[in-house]
C-alpha cells in the first residue's frame, strides 16, 4: 500500500465531526496484516528510545542496559544452533534437536514464557470487553481474586485425584475472577457506572479482603505463625512442568492453556453470535439495541469473560510456580501483571495474533528486569522495574497516538499547506 | 393586591413553597430514611451510645433494609439498593463494634479527632476531584488524575528538599509551586494527546497513571532509594494553621483548631471554584464548552484554548493535592503512595454530580471511611486489615447504589473537531 493510500484511508477511517470515535475506529480495523504491525513496531522503538533518556539521566548507557535486559530473557535462545541431544518431556527418550534446551538463555527463557502466560490472560481481559467500548483496567484484582481462591481449593482438598484437583482448581479460579469482574458488568448494565471507577475499586478491595485473609491470624494464613503466608497448595494440584528444572521455577504447561486460550478469544470474537453482538455494541451501542440486541446483557457477559481469562492468569500462576501466596504478594505493587497486560492489549490492537506478540514482548522485558536476571553492577534491578513502568506509559501514551496514522497525516497537511 | 415585601418576603415563601413539595412518605423519601437508620444502626455500637447488646443494631438495620426493600419494589432502585445496602453494612459493622472491647472503641471512635482525620483524608480528595471538576465540566475526562496526584507528591516534596537549602523553612511554598508545574506538564501531555491528537481519552489517562508512577518511582529510587527522604521534612512541610480563639471551644477546637493550611485552602478551593464556574461568565464559556462546543464555537469561543487552560489547571490542582499528602501529611514519599486516591476523588465527582459543594459533601463521605479505617487500623487488631477496603467499598456502592444516574458535561469525552 503507497503513503498515499495510507493517507487516503487514515481520512475516511476518521469519526465525523464532533462523534464519539469508537475504540474500533482507532484500533483493530483501521491496518490489517503487515501494515498492521508496523505501527506497534514504530511504538515500541519509540517508547525503548525515550526510555533510553531516562538511563541517560542517571549517567548509564542505554545500549549497555538494553543488553543487559536483551540477556536475560533468554530470547536469545533462538540464535543460538547447534547439535544438542534432548530429552523429550515426559519421557525419557533422546532425540537429536539444533537448540541446546539445557542452556542457560534456555532457562531465562523459560522465565520469560513463564511471565507471559497471565500476561496473555490478562491482556485478554482488557481486550474483550475493549472490544465492547468498555475498559476493563481492572485485571489486577481480578487476578488475585482467582488467585486467592485457587490456593485456597489447591491446599484443601489434599489426597484428590491430580488432574480432577487441578481442573477444580482451574475452574474455581476462573468463576471467581468471573465473579469479580461480573460485580462490574452488573453494575455498568443496570445503573451505567462508569467500569474504570468500579474496576480500580474492586482491585482495592480485592487487595485488602485478601491481605486479611492471609494476614496474622487470618482465615487462610499457612500453619506456620508469624509468617503471613498461606499454606502450600497439594502436590498432585501442582500443573506438570515440561521443560526446565521441577523445584526452580521450570515452565509449566500452563502456556499452552494460555495460547489455547488466545485462539478461544478469537473464535469468541470472529467466529461466534456473541462475539458478533459485543463489536456490535462496542461499535454503537444504540444501533445495537435498535437491532435488537440487549445492550445490559453484552456489557455484563464482556466483563464477566474478561474476568475469566484474569482469574484463570491467577490459578495457572499459583498451580503452575507460585505454590502459595503471602500477603506481601499482593499488598506490593511491583507484581502488577494486570496492568502489564493492560498495555500489551493496548499494543498488540485487540486481535489475538497481536496480544499474543505484545504478551511475550512484556513478559521479556519484565523478566529482562527482574532482579534474578538483571546483572546488579549495570543497572539496579528496582530502578529496573520502574523503567519497565516508563516504558509500559510510554508504550500506551503511543499507542494511541497512532504513529502511522500520524506521519500520514502530517505528510497529508504539508502537501495542503504547499498546494494552498 | 399589594405586592409583597421584597425583603425576606419572597426568600422565605420560596423555602416554605420547597418543602410543601416534599413528598414526606415518597418511596424515595422512605429510602432515604432507610440509609439514615442504617447508618444509626452503626452510630448507636459506637461512642458515646455504644451499647452492647446487639439488638439494636440489628434491629435498626433490619429497618432500613426494610424501607430499602419497601422503596426498591416500588420502583426506587437507586435509593432503596442504597438502603438495603446501609442496613446490611449498618448491621455488620455494628457488630464488629460490638466485638470489641470499650475501651479500644473509645480510643478509635472519638469524634473530635475522627472529624479532624476525616478533613486530613478528603483533603486531596478535594483537590482531586475539583481537578477533575475543570477538566470535565470543559468536556475532557481526566482518569490521569491519580497520576497527576502522585507526580504532585513527589515533585512537590522534590521541589522542597531541593530549596531547602536557600528558602529555609518556607521550602514548602518551592514545593507547591514544583508540584503545579509537575501537574500542569501531564496536564499538557494529556490536553495535546486529548484535545489535539483527539486520542480516546480514557488511553491517554492510562498512560499518564503509568508514566507518572514509573517516573517518580524511578527518581525516587534513584536518590532515596537507600535511605529513603530526609527526615527533617517535618520542618519545611506544609505549615499547620493554629486558630486560638477556635481552639478553646470545646469540641470545633479539637476540629478546627490545629489544622494544615491546605485543607483551608481546600475549603476556599470549593467555594472559589463554585462562584468561578457558575457565577463568572469564564465557568459559563467553560461549561458551555463542556456541554454543547459546537454552539460555544458558533458564538465565538475558541473551544480548543478554554480545553487546554481547563485541562491544564486541573492537572496544577491536582497536583497540588498530591503535595499535601507528601508534604504537608505524611512528610514523606513512597513509590505508588496516592493508592487510588485519585480515583476516589474521581469517583466523588461523579457522586457529586460534577457540582462543587455536592461533590465535596462525597469527598468528607469518603475521607470518613479513610479516617476511620486507619483509626481502626491503628488500634484494632487483625480484622481491622479489612477495613482498609472500607473506603473503596464505600465508594462502589455511592456510585453504584445511591446516587441517582449522574450525567455527565454532554461533551465530556468528544474530541472538538472544528468545522
Amino acid at each position: 500500500m503507497s503513503d498515499d493510500e495510507l493517507a487516503e484511508e487514515e481520512f475516511e477511517a476518521a469519526p465525523p465531526a464532533g462523534e464519539v470515535p469508537s475504540p474500533q475506529q482507532h484500533f483493530a480495523s483501521r491496518f490489517r496484516g503487515v501494515t498492521g504491525a508496523l505501527g506497534p513496531l514504530a511504538t515500541v522503538v519509540l517508547a525503548f528510545f525515550v526510555s533510553g533518556i531516562a538511563i541517560v539521566a542517571i549517567g548509564k548507557n542505554p545500549l549497555r542496559v538494553y543488553k543487559a535486559f536483551w540477556d536475560g530473557t533468554g530470547l536469545n535462545f533462538f540464535i543460538h544452533f547447534g547439535s544438542h541431544s534432548v530429552r523429550i518431556p515426559f519421557s525419557t527418550t533422546h532425540v537429536w534437536f539444533w537448540w541446546d534446551t539445557a542452556s542457560i538463555s534456555a532457562q531465562n527463557l523459560q522465565q520469560t514464557l513463564l511471565t507471559t502466560t497471565p500476561i496473555i490472560l490478562t491482556a485478554l481481559a482488557l481486550a474483550l470487553p475493549f472490544r465492547a467500548g468498555l475498559f476493563n483496567i481492572g485485571g489486577q484484582g481480578q487476578y488475585w481474586v482467582g488467585s486467592i481462591l485457587t490456593v485456597w481449593v489447591g491446599e484443601s482438598f489434599i489426597g484428590l485425584n491430580g488432574p480432577v484437583h487441578i481442573a477444580l482448581c482451574l475452574l474455581v479460579g476462573t468463576l471467581g475472577g468471573a465473579g469479580w469482574a461480573g460485580i462490574a458488568g452488573f453494575l455498568k448494565a443496570q445503573w451505567g457506572v462508569h467500569e474504570v471507577i468500579s474496576t480500580i475499586m474492586l482491585n482495592w478491595i480485592a487487595i485488602w479482603t485478601i491481605s486479611y485473609l492471609l494476614g496474622q491470624g487470618g482465615p487462610l494464613q499457612g500453619s506456620q505463625p508469624a509468617i503471613p503466608v498461606s499454606n502450600q497448595i497439594a502436590d498432585a494440584a501442582k500443573l506438570p512442568i515440561f521443560w526446565g528444572p521441577k523445584l526452580l521455577q521450570g515452565l509449566s504447561i500452563g502456556i499452552f492453556i494460555a495460547l489455547a486460550m488466545l485462539v478461544v478469544y478469537w473464535l469468541l470474537i470472529n467466529r461466534s453470535t456473541l462475539g458478533y453482538e459485543i463489536r456490535a455494541v462496542g461499535f454503537n451501542p444504540d444501533a445495537a439495541r435498535y437491532g435488537g440486541m440487549s445492550v445490559a446483557r453484552n456489557y455484563f457477559l464482556a466483563m464477566a469473560i474478561a474476568g475469566a481469562f484474569a482469574g484463570l492468569a491467577g490459578a495457572i500462576d499459583m498451580l503452575g510456580w507460585r505454590y502459595s501466596l503471602g500477603q506481601l504478594d499482593v499488598e506490593n505493587q511491583a507484581g502488577q501483571i494486570g496492568f502489564i497486560g493492560l498495555a500489551a492489549a493496548l499494543l498488540g490492537r485487540n486481535t489475538a495474533l497481536g496480544v499474543g506478540a505484545a504478551s511475550l514482548l512484556f513478559g521479556a522485558l519484565l523478566t529482562g528486569t527482574s532482579g534474578r536476571q538483571l546483572d546488579q553492577s549495570i543497572f539496579r534491578p528496582d530502578l529496573a522495574g520502574d523503567l519497565t513502568t516508563i516504558i509500559q506509559g510510554l508504550v500506551v501514551l503511543f499507542v494511541g497516538l497512532n504513529l502511522l496514522g500520524l506521519a500520514a497525516w502530517w505528510r497529508r497537511r504539508r502537501g495542503r499547506v504547499a498546494t494552498t | 393586591m399589594a405586592p409583597p415585601a421584597r425583603t425576606g418576603g419572597d426568600d422565605v415563601t420560596a423555602l416554605t413553597a420547597r418543602f410543601e413539595r416534599v413528598e414526606w412518605l415518597s418511596p424515595r423519601a422512605i429510602g432515604i430514611y432507610g440509609i439514615f437508620l442504617g447508618a444509626l444502626a452503626f452510630w448507636f455500637a459506637l461512642p458515646p451510645v455504644m451499647t452492647r447488646s446487639p439488638v439494636l443494631p440489628v434491629a435498626l438495620g433490619i429497618l432500613a433494609a426494610c424501607a430499602g426493600i419497601w422503596s426498591f419494589s416500588r420502583d426506587e432502585h437507586r435509593v432503596g439498593g442504597g438502603a438495603i445496602a446501609a442496613g446490611i453494612l449498618g448491621i455488620v459493622l455494628g457488630l464488629l463494634a460490638l466485638r470489641s472491647s470499650t475501651g479500644n472503641l473509645k480510643d478509635v471512635v472519638v469524634w473530635s479527632a475522627l472529624f479532624a482525620a476525616m478533613l486530613r483524608y478528603a483533603t486531596p480528595l478535594v483537590f482531586a476531584a475539583i481537578g477533575g471538576l475543570y477538566c470535565e465540566r470543559s468536556g475532557v475526562v481526566n482518569i490521569a488524575l491519580e497520576g497527576m496526584l502522585l507526580s504532585g507528591a513527589f515533585f512537590g516534596l522534590w521541589a522542597a528538599i531541593w530549596a531547602h537549602g536557600w528558602a529555609g523553612n518556607a521550602a514548602w511554598l518551592v514545593g507547591l509551586a514544583g508540584a503545579a508545574l509537575a501537574g500542569m506538564a501531564f496536564g499538557a501531555i494529556h490536553a495535546v494527546w486529548a484535545i489535539h491528537f483527539k486520542v480516546d481519552q480514557i488511553i491517554s489517562g492510562t498512560a499518564i497513571n503509568f508514566l507518572s508512577l514509573g517516573i517518580t518511582g524511578y527518581l525516587f529510587i534513584d536518590k532515596y532509594g537507600d535511605t529513603g527522604t530526609p527526615g527533617d521534612i517535618t520542618n519545611y512541610g506544609i505549615p499547620d494553621i493554629h486558630i486560638g480563639f477556635i481552639s478553646r471551644i470545646p469540641f470545633f477546637g479539637a476540629i478546627f483548631g490545629q489544622l494544615n493550611l491546605m485543607i483551608w485552602l481546600s475549603f476556599l478551593l470549593v467555594i472559589g471554584t463554585w462562584i468561578f464556574v457558575f457565577r463568572t461568565p469564564y465557568g459559563l464559556r467553560m461549561r458551555a464548552v463542556g456541554e454543547h462546543p459546537r454552539a460555544a464555537d458558533t458564538v465565538g469561543i475558541d473551544v480548543i484554548r478554554v480545553r487546554y487552560i481547563a485541562v491544564i489547571s486541573s492537572g496544577a490542582i491536582a497536583a497540588m493535592g498530591g503535595c499535601y499528602l507528601s508534604l504537608g501529611f505524611v512528610h514523606s514519599f513512597n513509590e505508588g503512595m496516592t493508592q487510588g486516591i485519585g480515583f476516589i476523588g474521581l469517583a466523588s465527582l461523579v457522586f457529586g454530580k460534577w457540582r462543587p459543594f455536592p461533590t465535596f459533601a462525597a469527598t468528607l463521605l469518603f475521607g470518613f471511611s479513610s479516617a476511620l479505617a486507619d483509626r481502626l487500623d491503628a488500634y484494632g487488631d487483625q480484622w481491622s486489615t479489612l477495613f482498609q477496603a472500607l473506603p473503596y467499598l464505600m465508594t462502589l456502592i455511592a456510585v453504584a447504589g445511591v446516587v441517582g444516574r449522574s450525567i455527565a458535561p454532554a461533551a465530556s469525552g468528544r474530541p472538538y473537531v472544528k468545522q
